[in-house]
């Protein structure tokens, strides 16, 4: 048990880091790069919560194909550094930050509320996670939004080859 | 089966979509926003997956599934939109993007 807050507790904190990282950093490459970094991390966070189907389609679906298309844009388009990091208007940073704050309070509030509901780990959840449960959900009772995923992708497709596409008139 | 407590999960995915907000809010580069996107989307993942694993429901899974899907989608679309910037302006910054500005 012990083991298992260590491991979650390397990981959450590698993860918040990187994504400070993410937005934080200069140059849009080296946020690209702590951002997969923090897509691994979260990865290692479904381990613990017994998820393993969905911590390798994290891997395969962000780390590998979304990151790959961003870092091909950001090398397409050649960025250098950015002088300025923010935008002009600083009364919009202090909103943001305001409103950080604000969520992080009330979200600690909400969860550290005493609870008389004692919420463990099902004992099932190392079955829910494989592939084979997933799948069988999946083509089942999942089965019209599954097919819907599809066609929206396809749109997906069409809609960034018209987008990307050079104007030939 | 003893774990680490829901709590804490929740707590890293709340943190992890304020990091998000803010990078959403405040970066003035398209392809960060993009990506800051891509964080609070998966904040709200680790939520659902924590959820699942608790309550011993496949459901929050799929949803995490469908949810990455849309993601997929949601980066063909937007870079192709910041392609589509990059071709007409010659700048990713979302404060100079100002043409249909009055």
């Amino acid at each position: 048990m012990s083991l298992l807050y260590f491991f979650f507790g390397v990981l959450s904190i590698l993860a918040i880091a990187s994504a400070i990282v993410t937005i934080a950093s200069r140059n849009p490459v080296r946020s690209a790069f702590a951002l997969i970094f923090h897509f691994f991390m979260l990865a290692g966070l479904y381990l613990t919560l017994n998820a393993q189907f969905i911590a390798v389609i994290q891997i395969l679906v962000y780390a590998g194909a979304i990151m790959v298309l961003v870092v091909f844009v950001i090398m397409l388009l050649n960025l250098s550094d950015e002088e300025r990091l923010t935008e002009r208007f600083d009364f919009r940073r202090a909103i943001a930050i305001a409103f950080g704050v604000i969520f992080v309070i009330q979200i600690s509030i909400a969860v550290f509320l005493p609870t008389t509901i004692n919420f463990n780990i099902h004992k099932e959840s190392a079955k829910i996670g494989t592939a084979q449960f997933i799948g069988k959900v999946l083509f089942s009772d999942y089965l019209v939004p599954f097919e819907i995923v599809g066609i929206l992708l396809i749109s997906a497709i069409i809609g960034a080859i018209v987008l990307a596409k050079r104007k030939v008139d | 089966m003893q774990s680490v407590p829901l709590e804490f999960y929740l707590i890293v995915s709340a943190i992890l979509f304020t990091i998000g907000t803010v990078g959403v809010l405040t970066r003035r580069n398209a392809i960060v926003v993009f990506m800051s996107i891509e964080l609070m989307l998966n904040s709200v993942n680790l939520t659902f997956v924590a959820f699942s694993a608790f309550m011993g429901d496949a459901a929050g899974q799929i949803f995490v599934f469908f949810i990455m899907a849309i993601a997929a989608g949601e980066a063909t679309i937007g870079l192709a939109i910041v392609l589509a910037l990059f071709r007409n302006k010659q700048t990713v910054y979302v404060d100079e993007a100002n043409m249909l500005k009055g």
